[in-house]
């Protein structure tokens, strides 16, 4: 309930409201703009960007260091140009890159639920400053316009409408691009839509998590997961078989578990459409389970044979939960057979995980939020290179091994983190 | 002198344990504002019970890590009202838990129901055997619950918990595999059995071939990865060996960490503080009523927490405490008999029985699981003619193989050097090659085992401890004996070379430094008469109609199975009664 007289005319609509706070959720703000222990939407959440530390900002409707002031078009110039009120630039770290393929209704349902759902707070925004030329904002323009491709998402006419909201919540509020597509020497992303060349939501490593490719390919993307089990693992953050780790299963916990069923179907309908935007050789015909039961891994495993390198630390670590045969176990344990993120080219998530531990999110209707845990205090570089090469050679995976420096690497990130 | 007065709630739970996650989840459905105030830390799998470091025996089973700290709070302990008691100084017969989920973390997980006779002991042996077969000093009571009127809580916990197991009577018809004698069920078990090992295989074969009828003990530890109705996930057991004693690492043991608190925690009419020592139940000048209760913070200060609704779930030995030091009931007096809180306290009887194979027939016992096993249970309850036997009671006979850790769990022969070259031969002989055949059976109220305030030691909060008077009956070694003579039979008949009986003898004495189980019960008894109960047959205390107590403290004396799933059964059955008349209109539930 606001205190402060509000900017626009007259207050929006309780439904309006509604509608914006369910936008704000699939567009998951709050992950940026509410800090650990922070009040909602208050900001000073430092942003680890490839740039510099980035500080979230006050996005309440607090009228001396929120957004109390701004009217809707100036919230809409934010979100569709990247540009503040008082006229300075945003780096991309908000993704307007994104967000700027809202319609104008979105635009104005999130804008009210800014203005009259969330609970103005008091909080000064944390200066960001980055050094020179970064620092520089308006320099801002020349990268957007370089590499910022403006406009609200215009519907395909020759695919459903089930097909075009799923790109429009993928392109705009879920804006999935802005991690799992590659970027270039400026930062920008290398595609921003399907129709922009191989590279859209091909994959991308960020922060030591590895954002897996969603198009279609067979080993590392989409290709071997149906629709509902897309859904499902926005819904709970787990299917059968995977588990979302890291970055991911905050997404999930925050924003996608709140998405309808409708909004989630379609955002499977359009991933599932995307074409495989790597080359990865002639498959293998095995199904999961088959590859990894044949294995002559699951077999030395199973007798407590560790002649193979790295199969010692797996079973002393690993194998209470993922089995002789990488199996683990339905909807609990993630199958390391086939697994998409297992057979990522960058390791960086898989070494990130088994040094600093990851667990599922508990959402509403997979309360459980299985947690592995973390093994870097008991393992060094080399045993961790050892136990996921290990993994990534047997079962059914054919990904390259993983070496000593690989590990070392993420290992001093995280502790500097 | 109160430091703090926290807003009044709704309901507050004193304890939050496997009952106090059952009534936090109950009441918050049915709207109210719950505090669960609990004097542990707060714990989860991750990372307290994380893998490796979990299983480390020294740690959990030998140090006690997970369990209650005796230097702190602990009870005194004497075998007769003649004998002076002395404090339990260190953790040995039974191992009282502490903090978030209680002993619901390191239970084995071993699920039963109860005989449907045993709730109605006295009633049911005065028919059969008639009055005069209960001896001098005895005093079984009826529990004034029926097994028909509990069924569905039963059934209730078992899914909340995904119990494995096969049913043996289902609505009345015997079922091949499962438990013949036990009192019927609607449906089947949420999962089936966990897969035997060997030396439960041959117990069952030997079993068999002797006339009795054995089947899975029912376990929760999950079978098969498992969702129970609240949406809570467990993961299969993968029979690690590392069970009673320590937090599972793999989801797969049903706790209140991985069956109730996932959904719990996030209600928002529902708020948990650990670290809150409750030392009083504050009543209201008329003594007849309880306004809130008194706790202890982490910083030392008093705090008054007002409710409209107390509910003890602190564990059988403190919720009698808090009852006895609150005033709630009139304390139990041996001398004249008069009296309720704190009598009829019981314990478990446990007997046993080494086998010692070959080495040609390995048993591995470390492939174990907390409650994975085959049992029998043709002498248990009154499954058998006790006219010519002269005691009543009985107890399961089975292997239950739950681990082969070195320090707790090396059966080796008797007479073997503790330490050298001729321990490690014997281990190198026997550790792979042995399994046990144990009995687990009731033991009868008596009007010499009760609980009362020790008049001399305290508490770290300078609270009197409670006073324990226990000491094995006549009745009750002849029961083991003859159990156990029994299971000696069947021991012989399972192909080892040797075997060696463990069982009590009379005139032996309760020994409080070897572990037994940690099933106490009694002191606060429910039943239908006021003037041999706490509580009624709902669990609602007869003095204080507000107040309402939980778990194995409400048992008037014990049954033969493991007491859990009979204390979460009551648990459900009493919430159901507060959710469905208590809530509309409070006051007592059954006219004293």
């Amino acid at each position: 309930m606001a205190t402060c007289p509000r900017a626009q005319a007259a207050p929006a609509s309780p439904e309006r409201v509604r509608r914006g706070a369910y936008l704000a959720r699939a567009g998951d703000c709050t992950a940026c703009h509410t800090a650990r222990e922070g009040q909602p939407f208050a900001g000073g959440l430092p942003v680890a960007t490839p740039i510099g530390r980035i500080y979230s900002t006050n996005i309440t409707p607090d009228l001396e260091t929120g957004i109390g002031r701004y009217r809707g078009d100036d919230f809409v110039k934010v979100m569709r140009e990247g540009v503040a009120k008082d006229g300075h630039r945003l780096y991309p770290a908000m993704p307007y890159t994104s967000y700027a393929r809202l319609s104008q209704e979105d635009l104005l349902a999130l804008y009210a639920y800014f203005m009259q759902g969330v609970k103005p707070v008091r909080n000064p925004n944390h200066p960001t400053q980055l050094s020179w030329p970064l620092g520089v904002r308006s320099l801002m323009a020349v990268w957007n316009a370089l590499y910022f491709k403006k406009g609200e998402y215009t519907a395909d006419p020759n695919k459903s409408a089930l097909w075009n909201r799923g790109a429009y919540l993928v392109q705009g509020l879920g804006h999935c691009g802005e991690c799992h597509t590659p970027r270039g020497v400026a930062g920008q992303e290398k595609a921003v839509s399907e129709q922009n060349g191989r590279h859209y939501l091909a994959g991308a490593t960020l922060d030591n998590w590895q954002a897996s490719p969603l198009t279609g390919d067979r080993v590392t993307g989409l290709q071997a997961w149906s629709k509902d089990e897309l859904v499902e693992f926005l819904r709970t953050g787990r299917t059968a078989r995977v588990a979302a780790l890291g970055v991911m299963a905050e997404v999930v916990g925050k924003s996608t578990q709140y998405l309808t069923d409708q909004d989630l179907m379609a955002i499977a309908e359009y991933l599932k459409s995307l074409p495989p935007s790597h080359d990865e050789g002639q498959g293998h015909a095995d199904s999961a389970r088959q590859a990894s039961a044949a294995s002559a891994a699951t077999l030395a495993l199973r007798v407590g044979d560790t002649g193979m390198r790295g199969s010692r630390v797996y079973l002393d670590n690993c194998n209470a939960c993922h089995r002789s045969d990488g199996s683990g176990a339905n909807r609990t344990f993630p199958n390391l057979a086939k697994n998409e993120a297992v057979n990522a080219k960058d390791p960086s998530s898989l070494i990130h995980i088994v040094l600093a531990g990851s667990s599922m999110p508990s959402t509403q209707t997979a309360p459980s939020a299985f947690a592995m845990p973390d093994f870097g205090w008991r393992l060094s570089d080399a045993e961790v290179a050892d136990v996921l090469s290990l993994v990534r050679g047997n079962w059914g995976n054919h990904a390259a091994a993983v070496s000593r420096d690989e590990v070392g690497r993420v290992r001093k990130t995280l502790a500097i983190q | 002198m109160v430091d703090i007065q926290q807003p009044p709630v709704d309901a507050v739970l004193v304890g939050f344990g496997w009952t106090g996650a059952i009534m936090g989840m109950e009441l918050t459905e049915a709207g109210l504002k719950v505090v669960a105030l609990e004097r542990g830390e707060n714990r989860d799998t991750y990372p307290d019970f994380a893998y490796p470091r979990i299983a480390d025996e020294l740690t959990y089973g030998i140090r006690h890590k997970l369990f209650q700290n005796l230097a702190r709070e602990t009870l005194t302990i004497r075998h007769s009202p003649r004998d002076r008691a002395l404090p339990y100084r260190q953790l040995g017969s039974f191992l009282p838990g502490t903090g978030v989920g209680g002993g619901g973390v390191h239970w084995n997980g071993q699920h039963w129901r109860v005989l449907p006779e045993e709730l109605r002991l006295k009633s049911h042996i005065t028919e059969r055997y008639g009055k005069r077969f209960m001896p001098d000093g005895m005093t079984i009571q009826d529990f004034g619950v029926s097994y028909e009127e509990l069924e569905p809580y039963f059934d209730q916990f078992e899914r909340v918990c995904g119990t494995s197991g096969k049913a043996g009577n289902l609505n009345g018809t015997i079922v091949e595999g499962g438990n013949p004698f036990e009192g019927q069920r609607a449906r089947e078990f949420p999962l089936p059995p966990l897969a035997d090992v060997y030396g439960a295989s041959l117990f069952a074969s030997a079993a068999k071939n002797l006339g009795y009828h054995p089947f899975s003990e029912p376990a929760s530890n999950a079978s098969r990865p498992y969702t129970n109705p609240y949406g809570a996930q467990l993961a299969p057991c993968n029979f690690c060996g590392y069970c009673e004693r320590f937090g599972c690492y793999r989801y797969a043991k049903a706790s209140p960490q991985t069956t109730i608190l996932p959904v719990l925690l996030k209600k928002p009419n529902f708020e948990l503080r650990t670290q809150s020592q409750v030392v009083r139940i504050n009543l209201d000048s008329s003594g007849k009523r309880a306004t809130g209760v008194t706790y202890l913070d982490a910083q030392g200060r008093t705090v008054y927490q007002p409710a409209e609704l107390v509910v003890l779930c602190a564990y059988q030995l403190n919720n009698t405490r808090l009852l006895l030091q609150s005033g709630i009931g009139k304390p139990y007096n041996p001398a004249t008999g008069q009296g309720v809180v704190g009598r009829n306290y019981t314990y478990q009887m446990t007997g046993g029985v080494l086998v010692f194979f070959d080495q040609d027939k390995p048993m591995n016992p470390f492939i174990g699981s907390g409650a994975g096993g085959q049992v029998i249970d043709d002498l248990n309850g009154d499954h058998f003619d006790h006219a010519p036997l002269g005691f009543i009671g009985g107890g399961y006979i089975g292997v239950i193989q739950t681990g082969g850790r070195p320090i707790q769990q090396m059966m080796l022969p008797k007479g073997t050097p503790q330490w050298g070259a001729p321990w490690k031969q014997a281990i190198k002989d026997h550790y792979l090659y042995t399994v046990n055949v144990q009995t687990h059976g009731t033991v009868m109220a008596h009007r010499d085992n009760y609980l009362d305030l020790d008049p001399t030691y305290r508490d770290v909060f300078g609270q009197p401890l409670l006073r324990m008077t226990f000491d094995w009956k006549e009745n009750d070694i002849r029961m083991t004996q003859f159990v156990t003579t029994k299971a000696k039979e069947i021991a012989e008949a399972m192909g080892g070379k040797s075997i060696e009986v463990k069982m009590k003898q009379f005139g032996e004495h309760y020994d409080t430094r070897i572990y037994q189980t940690t099933h106490n019960v009694g002191g606060a008894a429910m039943g239908e008469d006021p003037r041999s109960s706490v509580v009624n047959r709902f669990l609602q205390a007869w003095d204080a109609p507000n107040v309402f107590v939980m778990g194995s403290s409400v048992f008037p004396q014990n049954i033969g199975y493991n007491p859990m799933g009979l204390a979460g059964a009551l648990a459900y059955w009493s919430a159901q009664a507060i959710r469905t008349v208590y809530l509309k209109t409070p006051g007592p539930l059954v006219p004293a």
